[in-house]
């Protein structure tokens, strides 16, 4: 029973995204269309973040520490 | 210009509204601008209250979402636009002809690519046809569309017993052929339907002066004058009281008829914020002050153009405050009772009667025979002068065919009823009815957590929607479910502010009322259109729908104070 009550909270959430960006009202093509606009973006997106974000973190991460280390060794 | 908190000085003391207490034992002659005696013999309901009427705010994603979604149509909008015109899909709409396309384009505005791309989309919402008397439960015939809503056609199929949510039947007057129509009938008989002549010709009827003598008597006026319609009546008539050279300022939410009136005439025309009394008077105190545009020279008249009760936003005018006002700068007052007419006051004698002001407070009373009374046809009354000076020159008067008879006899007998002539205390218990049914409702859907306009006695009850999408999918839910209501999206209200309308009645029972607040609050659910903005501690106790409790002014009060924490 618990899976049923989670297919139908996604499902309501499916149909509150459709109502909410107006796809309940535009014709199925234009629905399929809008659905893989979307998608294709959301992909992408996560693609990237998945590529990108630990080396931008990594570098970010040694820029600072060499700073912190340049300071810590003139002050020492 | 003095800043308004300032004008609070000299004659008539005009005090801050929300403070506003009426204090009677003045020992000033004239406060307010309403005579001591009044004050002394008469003994306003409802006057000691302050008019609460709040327009809740949604929380800020809801309006941000709403754009977006609006944005998201206008996209798809273009992309149909230009699939249409370079001819990769069949065009339904109406488009110039090849030899006017280098002429100045007619369509190409924001309202042309509204009504093609978003409103056609949930057109299917209104226009329905009934097929009985709109009573409290009516029959729709069935529509279907086969082109996404750019025809349609009519099945055959019934929807039976509908609740009717949507007609503006207030008292419950509209019902089929009873007993109490039987003069009607003996109407019929002897005069037909037809009239075939204006006012002025040969149109006038011994009907329609019985029925404006009954009227007047109604009104407590000195006289009143009736039109065939509703509509004309305010666009006909606003042009023949003002001229070039003369002020209007009318309420910015008013009906289309008193704009098409008011632009006809020729006068100024400015508009107030609705409903707001300080708005109203910093424009008089302006106008006054500046005088006519260009010359300078002060306005021959000056008319404030209000309604009784605001169809879209259910919002009662702020009757005794504006009645100051004008008599404390010398305005004219019109005021249009179309919705409030039979519907509000104790003895259903529309605002006035409501908030227990004198007759003669009002210049101008205008109103319509097709809510209350179930007839058809508009009215405007006042003093003996005023209406035989309409009588000469209306210009519905001179070209329009007059009122049936038989309608004529319609209103009478309604009139009758209400009035409870024959014994009977008809209108007096319809009002009553009609205001609890108001006050459960109202209630039940504060508490689920609707935002919802309007003042706490007016029969209309807009529920706040905001995104289109979920306007339309409300009314195609309801009719599904057999209860029919009237929404509402964009030329009609602003862009952001989608709603649903209930217009309740006397006829409806506590078990109808029940019936369609049960399906509203799963609608509410799925929709998730519950803005609210208070936290919900869980349902409130069952004993807030005993009886007794709305009948008790005190008790209704703390709970109004509620939903505010």
């Amino acid at each position: 029973m618990d899976l049923k009550s989670v297919k139908e909270y996604f499902a309501w959430l499916y149909y509150q995204y459709q109502i909410i960006s107006c796809c309940a009202v535009l014709e199925p093509w234009e629905q399929s269309m809008f659905n893989t606009i979307l998608l294709t973006i959301v992909a992408m997106v996560v693609y990237t973040a998945y590529v990108f974000i630990p080396i931008h973190i990594r570098l970010a991460w040694e820029f600072f520490s060499k700073i912190c280390g340049y300071h810590s060794s003139v002050s020492s | 210009m003095a800043n308004l908190r300032g004008s609070v000085v000299t004659n008539g003391t005009l005090h801050n509204p929300k403070t506003q207490q009426h204090k009677w034992q003045s020992t000033d002659c004239v406060k307010n601008g309403i005579p001591k005696e009044a004050q002394q013999n008469r003994k306003p309901p409802f006057c000691d209250k302050p008019i609460f009427e709040s327009y809740p705010e949604p929380p800020l994603y809801v309006l941000v979402l709403t754009y977006m979604g609006y944005g998201i149509g206008t996209l798809f909008g273009y992309l149909r636009d230009f699939m249409r015109s370079w001819g990769m899909e069949k065009c339904n709409a109406a488009v110039e002809r090849e030899e006017q396309k280098d002429f100045v384009p007619l369509y190409q505005d924001f309202e042309n690519f509204y009504k093609r791309n978003l409103y056609m989309r949930i057109r299917d919402s209104w226009n329905h046809t009934i097929c009985s008397p709109p009573g409290p439960y009516f029959d729709i015939m069935e529509k279907v569309s086969d082109d996404y809503n750019w025809t349609f056609r009519h099945t055959g199929r019934v929807f039976k017993d509908v609740v009717n949510m949507g007609s503006y039947n207030y008292l419950g007057l509209a019902v089929k052929y009873d007993e109490s129509m039987n003069t009607v009938k003996d109407t019929l008989e002897k005069y037909g339907v037809g009239v075939t002549s204006t006012r002025h010709e040969m149109g006038t009827l011994d009907k329609h002066k019985e029925l404006e003598d009954l009227f007047a008597k109604f009104l407590n006026v000195e006289a009143v004058m009736i039109f065939g319609m509703g509509f004309a009546t305010n666009s006909m008539n606003i042009p023949i009281l003002v001229g070039k050279g003369c002020l209007i300022l009318s309420d910015e939410f008013n009906h289309t008829s008193i704009i098409l009136g008011a632009r006809l005439s020729g006068a100024t025309i400015r508009p107030f914020k609705h409903n707001n009394v300080q708005s109203l008077e910093k424009l008089l105190r302006e106008s006054i002050i500046n005088g006519q545009p260009r010359t300078g020279r002060a306005w021959k008249k000056i008319l404030i153009l209000v309604e009784g009760i605001y169809s879209m936003e259910g919002s009662i005018v702020n009757l005794p405050q504006i009645v100051a006002l004008k008599k404390k700068y010398k305005a004219y007052l019109y005021l249009d009772e179309a919705h409030s007419i039979g519907a509000v006051g104790p003895n259903c004698q529309g605002v006035r009667d409501f908030f227990g002001l004198a007759p003669e407070d009002v210049d101008v009373y205008m109103g319509t025979f097709t809510k209350s009374f179930a007839a058809s046809g508009g009215y405007i009354a006042g003093k003996k002068e005023l209406v035989d000076y309409v009588r000469i020159h209306s210009h519905s008067a001179t070209y329009a065919t007059s009122m049936s008879p038989v309608i004529a006899e319609q209103i009478i007998r309604s009139l009758k009823l209400i009035m409870g002539e024959n014994g009977n205390l008809g209108g007096r218990q319809r009002v009553q009815q009609l205001t609890k049914n108001i006050k459960y409702f109202r209630q039940r859907l504060k508490e689920m957590g609707f935002i919802i306009y309007g003042d706490d006695y007016s029969p209309i009850i807009p529920v706040l929607l905001y995104m289109p999408a979920k306007v339309s999918a409300f009314g195609r839910y309801l009719l599904k479910k057999k209860i029919a209501v009237v929404v509402v999206g964009f030329p009609a209200t602003s862009l952001a502010e989608g709603r649903a309308r209930f217009c309740i009645s006397s006829a409806h029972t506590r078990e109808m009322l029940d019936e369609v607040l049960e399906v509203v609050d799963k609608l509410g659910d799925l929709l998730n259109v519950k803005y609210f903005p208070f936290k919900k501690s869980g349902h409130s106790a069952p004993a807030l729908y005993n009886e007794k409790s709305f009948d008790n002014e005190a008790s209704f009060d703390e709970m109004n104070v509620q939903p505010e924490a």
